[in-house]
């Protein structure tokens, strides 16, 4: 299993994903800095986390999807590597182009930091193989612009295609139909809000997220 | 030559700050206000030989998310 994960200007989440990463494989991933023009070979996973990349400036995500990294992280995911885009990381997917819509300032206003409930929608993926389809996980949220939208086509292709991968259980942040994470078409590229690195070890008082990390871990 | 892009929200999506500052407005005794609606100026220092495809490509790629935002440009 050969892991890396992207680090940008205000990445804040990039250590807790790699750790994340490292107890569920036994490997510490390589930490890949945004301005980097080749990846490691034959990767299995990229992550790519959460933060404020560049303070956010221009809009969540925007100036990181520009990053000479993202290139190569496209290229990747083209060739069938698994992307797993985390808060921030989800923004910068979708500003890249690697997955539908975008994520806009949440419905409230508010900046929304607690712990949250969601369903596992499809639980056939890379990603979410661990879960059972309908199974309820409880992930911390700490997002601003987490507002997902999209077009009523999109929506419906998404949900038609099983690419919804984890839904909110309760009313967080305006989202489309309460959408909290979704899969490109290929299903190697999934992009949350919610961040399932948070909760992988005692500690952290839950451990809903390990399921993921250990599924993910078998890639390799 | 400068040229300013104007980026707004698309007719239909949500705009929450919009929406707060509309309720403030209220809250100071302006009546007549039906609705706000906010967006971003950037202003451009260019070459003067920039073509119109070259400004529309910035903000096409970077400068604005056509997903949920439209944008204008103006030449001064």
């Amino acid at each position: 299993m050969k892991a890396a994960v992207i680090v940008f200007p205000g990445s804040n989440c990039d250590r807790d994903l790699a750790e994340a990463i490292r107890i569920s494989t036994g490997t510490a991933p390589a930490m890949i800095w945004h301005r980097e023009t080749s990846l490691p070979e034959g990767l299995d996973l990229i992550g790519v986390p959460g933060g404020f990349s560049y303070g956010d400036y221009l809009r969540s995500g925007a100036m990181a999807a520009q990053s000479p990294v993202m290139r190569e992280v496209k290229a990747a995911a083209g060739k069938g590597v698994a992307v797993l885009g985390i808060c921030n990381g989800f923004q910068v997917l979708t500003e890249a182009g690697l997955l539908p819509g975008a994520l806009m300032r949440n419905a409230g206003i508010k900046f929304v930091c607690r712990d949250v409930a969601l369903s596992v929608e499809n639980s056939r993926s890379a990603f979410t193989g661990g879960y059972e389809a309908g199974q309820g996980v409880v992930f911390p949220v700490a997002h601003h612009d987490g507002n997902y939208s999209a077009d009523e086509d999109t929506l419906d292709r998404l949900e038609g295609e099983g690419r919804v991968a984890f839904r909110y259980a309760e009313e967080v942040n305006g989202s489309a139909r309460n959408i909290a994470g979704i899969l490109n078409d290929g299903g190697n590229v999934l992009g949350m809000m919610p961040h399932p690195e948070r909760v992988v070890e005692g500690a952290h008082g839950r451990l809903d997220g390990l399921a993921m990390f250990e599924a993910l871990a078998r890639l390799g | 030559m400068k040229a300013r892009v104007f980026v707004t929200l698309k007719n239909g999506v949500l705009d929450p700050q919009g929406k707060a500052v509309h309720h403030a407005l209220e809250g100071l005794g302006f009546g007549g206000v039906s609705d706000v609606r906010i967006g971003k100026l950037i202003e451009l220092d260019l070459a003067d030989n920039t073509s119109d495809a070259a400004i529309e490509d910035m903000c096409k790629q970077l400068l604005a998310n056509t997903v949920i935002e439209n944008y204008k440009i103006e030449r001064a």
